[in-house]
């Protein structure tokens, strides 16, 4: 790394300014309106529907992952109200059992694979490129085809069940059952092609992410200076990309089995396959999925109790080692959903040691929170603490009931009954729905510029609490009770009615909570208290910049000297200068210590990553439900769409010319002295 | 809110000890959960010491080092109290394990293989404790839906179910004597438990199984020794001759209708072995895997019209004329 790679006009540059030019941050001639409106014509996007269509702007398309991810959240949401229908009555004859298990299956699936991961995808990919100082995510136009092939498989799936094309086989579509001889049709084909097409997806946001926290941070902002939200990101993408390949397998291989032109027998016995290596492979990636979902949510608390309790948190190396480690740990439990499964004593043995062992990381998360409450000044009760301190409540509920079911003795009693039902809500919806709202009320004037209405924030926190433990505390005791998961009816001499009607009522003031949030966020929006740029104070580099960010996220890309770079004693940090207002250019750091090594030209808009997400899910569509001949057929339209992209790919038409090397040190552009950074890294520890 | 299925209400030495540890795991986390919100609430709540000076709202970027050597104290005590407990719950759960083992190994057990479908249980008498008499060739019983074990506490009988299947992945589950044990094709099992209580227990299907995985359900009648005795009896019994015209006339729609193409009845020439083996359906408490009680209505409405009762099932609608139906039913009556 001694030798950057840098670009013509850089012997151009200003010389590096005298130290009392650090005072002004406005360090361009041109002057700031002239830069700003340079800027904008440079990063805004093209003007009409085709614009809209193609951007690039991270920050649009995670708002689009955010909006969209939350209309999977309401569908599946109304689906479960249904199913709480259902269930409020023994014997019941709301929906027929056809219908509930079409509907059990899709809120499954949708909530897992449509809402939670993605919507975890689109807050990293608006507040990552924010929160470490640049322009743009390192390949935006793999941000626009992930978006879109995210979309198709989500539409797809609502569009079967719909057309009473619903997969009805579980989310975890356990084979033999979904395999061709006890699903015929074409709902599970349906099924495990969106799930290939949304983990794709997944794959790309994730990669994004890794490549844009390690390569693009703001000068300064070693890694022990990340902020802890952006650590989850970098976590979450990692497992991403370790536990999405074994999804994608595991589907791809269901729809071998399937097709009639391929009959395979992965997991058909009765041919010398295994049912149980269907199991194996998909909680491989199930397991972690739930970690996926959860970690960036802790990274939501960990940053709104830094922001609340106004001191820098508690361990801050402790809680990224925790998370790193809880990362790889959930890789290692999997076994313990299958601890009715005929499979070896002593094994089953070693994953119940390891599904304790999380606890550990967990529990050090949590300390360190409480200790950071308990050392910052005193909180203002304001909406994002409040649904965080919820959070520690519900989710250390559902942490204490997952150690129970870590015991193989009480967890083959306890599984697939309501008790798991109970468990997992309280984990997921506990531990990623609540930080979630917090999470909105949090950086919903960063994104609007306004604040969302307090007294409805309360009713719909008061609603959603109640609501929540009221639908699913009581299903604790209804799993103890005897009564199984997904059984869409029951004899009244069980005596579950009572509880299931309290669990019903709860759904709906659930519901109402959810409608409360939903009506707030469209009022707000345009008639809401204005924000300005750093409502609550924080200390992050996302509230540097205004509130909407605007195209270009930061007139001056900023620099870091601490954790918390806007709690700085010194306020008047130096900034970046010598990017290319004409062109799309981030500047690109080094991994460890974010020192500036080049600049980077980023890709514009383009057509292609549209109709590459839309040759990609045709071509597992077609090929993966009705006929593998497609997919030759759809592998020919991949490449044209992949030529297209790259064709009108910047980096590969500039290169040759513009790239000369320079030797020696790296040169520091921004405004600073040399080697600055590591004084205040030194600090630091 | 009477819920006769509860793990918690224990039949048999199994469940009780899974119960108590059930028990166990629940009282620590209670307490637990109790310690970590008094920690909540102090910490959000307690006194700072700077509040004299009015409520400050400056970030802290250096925070007080002793202070915070001392909380790094009380972490590292929690850290090291949650991995104690831990240990303890690890080795709680290691031990009663051991324990739910140990019953497996009595030597003369009563065999019953299980073969579930969708969606019903196949049961099979294989073998019983040479005091419930000799077991032979033709002797063994074939049943369905419901399972009786005797209760003996004077020489307590060991229950093995030998476990399989051949559509799809079952669970066999019986709440009040035993944990889950999931039934995968392609992977026979065995599951080893003993009751020690008299009393009808309700088991279900615990894994997901398709459009009837809900009415799945099985009883197990556990009773003392020589009831039992007389229940095995009657079973390995073939079917009574009918006696009476009416009766003849049933047995004749039976065999003759299509009931016959998936049932069977022990004395007769049905031996076909897609449904149920009905030789003593009669005398059994629910009908369809406990779709409906067993009673002359239901069991006329499941036989006319199952896709009504349990849709999705896979017996078939019957057209029988009312008088076939009345003969039908008063010959189904006899086979006790």
């Amino acid at each position: 790394m001694s030798e950057a790679i840098l670009h013509t006009e850089t012997t151009e540059l200003r010389a590096p300014a005298q130290p009392e030019a650090v005072a002004s941050p406005v360090a361009d001639e041109l002057g700031p309106e002239n830069e700003r409106l340079a800027l904008e014509r440079t990063w805004r996007r093209p003007p009409g529907f085709l614009g809209w269509l193609t951007t690039t702007d991270h920050k649009e398309i995670g708002l689009r992952y955010i909006k969209t991810a939350f209309g999977f959240f309401v569908l599946a949401g109304i689906l479960a109200l249904h199913m709480r229908v259902q269930l409020a009555l023994p014997k019941n004859t709301f929906l027929t059992n056809d219908v509930y298990n079409q509907f059990f299956t899709t809120h499954g699936t949708a909530m897992m694979f449509l809402f939670a991961v993605p919507m975890m995808e689109g807050m990293g990919i608006y507040l990552v490129p924010l929160m470490v100082g640049t322009r743009n995510v390192s390949f935006p136009r793999l941000l626009n085809f992930s978006y879109y092939l995210y979309l198709i498989g989500g539409i797809c799936l609502f569009t079967g069940l719909a057309f009473n094309m619903g997969p009805d086989m579980g989310w975890f579509a356990y084979t033999p059952l979904s395999g061709p001889q006890y699903a015929p049709g074409h709902r599970m084909d349906l099924w495990s092609q969106m799930v290939t097409c949304v983990e794709i997806s997944g794959m790309a946001a994730g990669v994004e992410i890794v490549t844009t926290v390690f390569k693009q941070r703001a000068p300064g902002m070693s890694l022990n200076r990340i902020p802890i939200f952006v650590w989850t990101q970098l976590v979450t993408s990692f497992m991403i990309i370790f536990a999405m390949p074994a999804i994608t397998l595991c589907s791809t291989m269901l729809s071998m089995d399937r097709l009639t032109h391929l009959k395979t027998h992965f997991y058909n016995p009765a041919e010398g396959g295994d049912a149980l290596l269907w199991q194996h492979l998909f909680w491989f990636f199930a397991h972690p999925e739930v970690y996926i979902i959860f970690i960036p949510a802790t990274g939501f608390v960990s940053d709104i109790i830094i922001a609340f309790s106004r001191r820098r948190a508690f361990g801050y190396t402790a809680l990224v080692l925790s998370m790193v480690a809880t990362a790889f740990i959930g890789f290692g439990v999997w076994v313990h959903h299958m601890f009715a499964t005929p499979l070896p004593r002593l094994g089953q043995g070693m994953f119940t040691a390891a599904s304790l062992m999380i606890v550990v990381p967990n529990g050090v998360q949590m300390f360190c929170w409480l200790a950071t409450l308990w050392s910052g000044r005193r909180p203002r009760f304001e909406l994002p603490l409040v649904w965080v301190i919820a959070f520690i409540v519900v989710f250390l509920i559902g942490g204490l009931s997952g150690v129970i079911l870590a015991s193989v003795s009480v967890n083959v009693q306890a599984t697939d009954t309501f008790f798991v039902v109970a468990h997992l809500h309280y984990v997921l919806i506990g531990g990623a729905v609540f930080p979630l709202f917090g999470a909105f009320y949090y950086w919903f004037p960063k994104w609007t510029g306004r604040m969302l209405n307090t007294a409805a924030g309360w009713w719909h926190f008061a609603l959603f609490f109640i609501g929540f433990n009221l639908t699913f505390w009581p299903m604790h005791h209804l799993g103890l009770r005897g009564m199984t998961r997904r059984r869409y009816t029951y004899p009244e001499e069980t005596g579950w009615m009572t509880l299931n009607m309290v669990a019903t009522i709860g759904a709906f003031l659930m519901a109402a909570g959810v409608l409360v949030f939903i009506v707030n966020a469209m009022w707000s929006r345009r008639r809401g208290r204005v924000a300005g740029d750093n409502p609550w104070q924080a200390g992050t580099l996302e509230w540097a910049t205004s509130s909407p960010p605007p195209s270009y996220n930061f007139l001056y890309p900023p620099t870091v000297r601490g954790r918390e770079p806007l709690w700085e004693p010194e306020k008047e940090a130096p900034v970046i200068v010598g990017l290319s207002r004409e062109k799309r250019q981030v500047l690109s750091t080094t991994v460890l210590d974010a020192a500036p090594h080049h600049r980077y030209d980023l890709a514009g808009e383009s057509i292609w990553p549209f109709f590459l997400a839309f040759g990609v899910a045709a071509t597992l569509m077609l090929g993966g439900i009705f006929n593998p001949w497609y997919v030759p057929g759809g592998i020919a339209v991949i490449t044209l769409a992949l030529f297209g992209w790259f064709w009108t790919s910047p980096a590969l038409r500039e290169r040759p010319s513009a790239q000369p090397h320079v030797a020696g040190q790296p040169r520091l552009w921004w405004l600073g002295r040399r080697g600055k950074s590591a004084d205040v890294k030194s600090k630091d520890e | 809110m009477n819920s006769p299925e509860s793990v918690l209400d224990p039949a048999g030495p199994q469940s009780r000890q899974i119960g108590g540890l059930t028990w166990l795991f629940i009282w620590t986390c209670v307490i637990v959960f109790f310690m970590v919100m008094g920690t909540l609430v102090g910490a959000l709540a307690h006194r700072r010491k700077d509040q004299a000076m009015g409520p400050s709202r400056e970030p802290i970027t250096h925070p007080d080092p002793i202070r915070e050597r001392r909380l790094w104290t009380t972490v590292w005590a929690s850290i090291v109290l949650t991995v104690g407990t831990l240990f303890t719950l690890l080795f709680a759960d290691l031990l009663s394990g051991r324990a739910i083992h140990k019953v497996s190994q009595s030597p003369d057990p009563l065999r019953i293989q299980i073969i579930a479908h969708q969606w019903w249980w196949e049961v099979h008498y294989i073998d019983w404790p040479a005091r419930f008499g000799e077991r032979s060739a033709s002797n063994g019983i074939t049943t369905a839906n419901e399972i009786h074990i005797p209760v003996d506490p004077a020489h307590p009988v060991t229950v093995e179910f030998e476990l399989d299947s051949h559509d799809v992945i079952h669970s066999f589950w019986v709440p009040n004597l035993h944990g889950k044990r999931d039934i995968i094709p392609g992977h026979p099992t065995s599951l080893w438990l003993q009751a020690d209580r008299p009393g009808t227990y309700w088991g279900e299907c615990g894994e997901f199984c398709g459009y009837q995985h809900a009415q799945m359900r099985l009883v197990v009648v556990a009773e003392p020794a020589e009831k039992f005795q007389s229940w095995l009896d009657g079973q390995r019994q073939s079917a009574p001759e009918p006696t009476g015209e009416m009766q003849a006339r049933g047995r004749d729609v039976f065999l003759h209708a299509s009931c016959a193409m998936c049932h069977s009845i022990q004395g007769t020439d049905a031996h076909a072995s897609v449904g149920p083996d009905l030789t003593h359906v009669a005398s059994r408490k629910i009908l369809a895997a406990g779709a409906v009680p067993n009673m002359p209505g239901h069991l006329a409405g499941w036989i006319m019209d199952p896709q009504r009762i349990k849709p999705g099932t896979r017996m078939p609608q019957n057209n029988l004329s009312a008088g076939d139906l009345r003969a039908l039913l008063e010959y189904i009556e006899t086979l006790k």
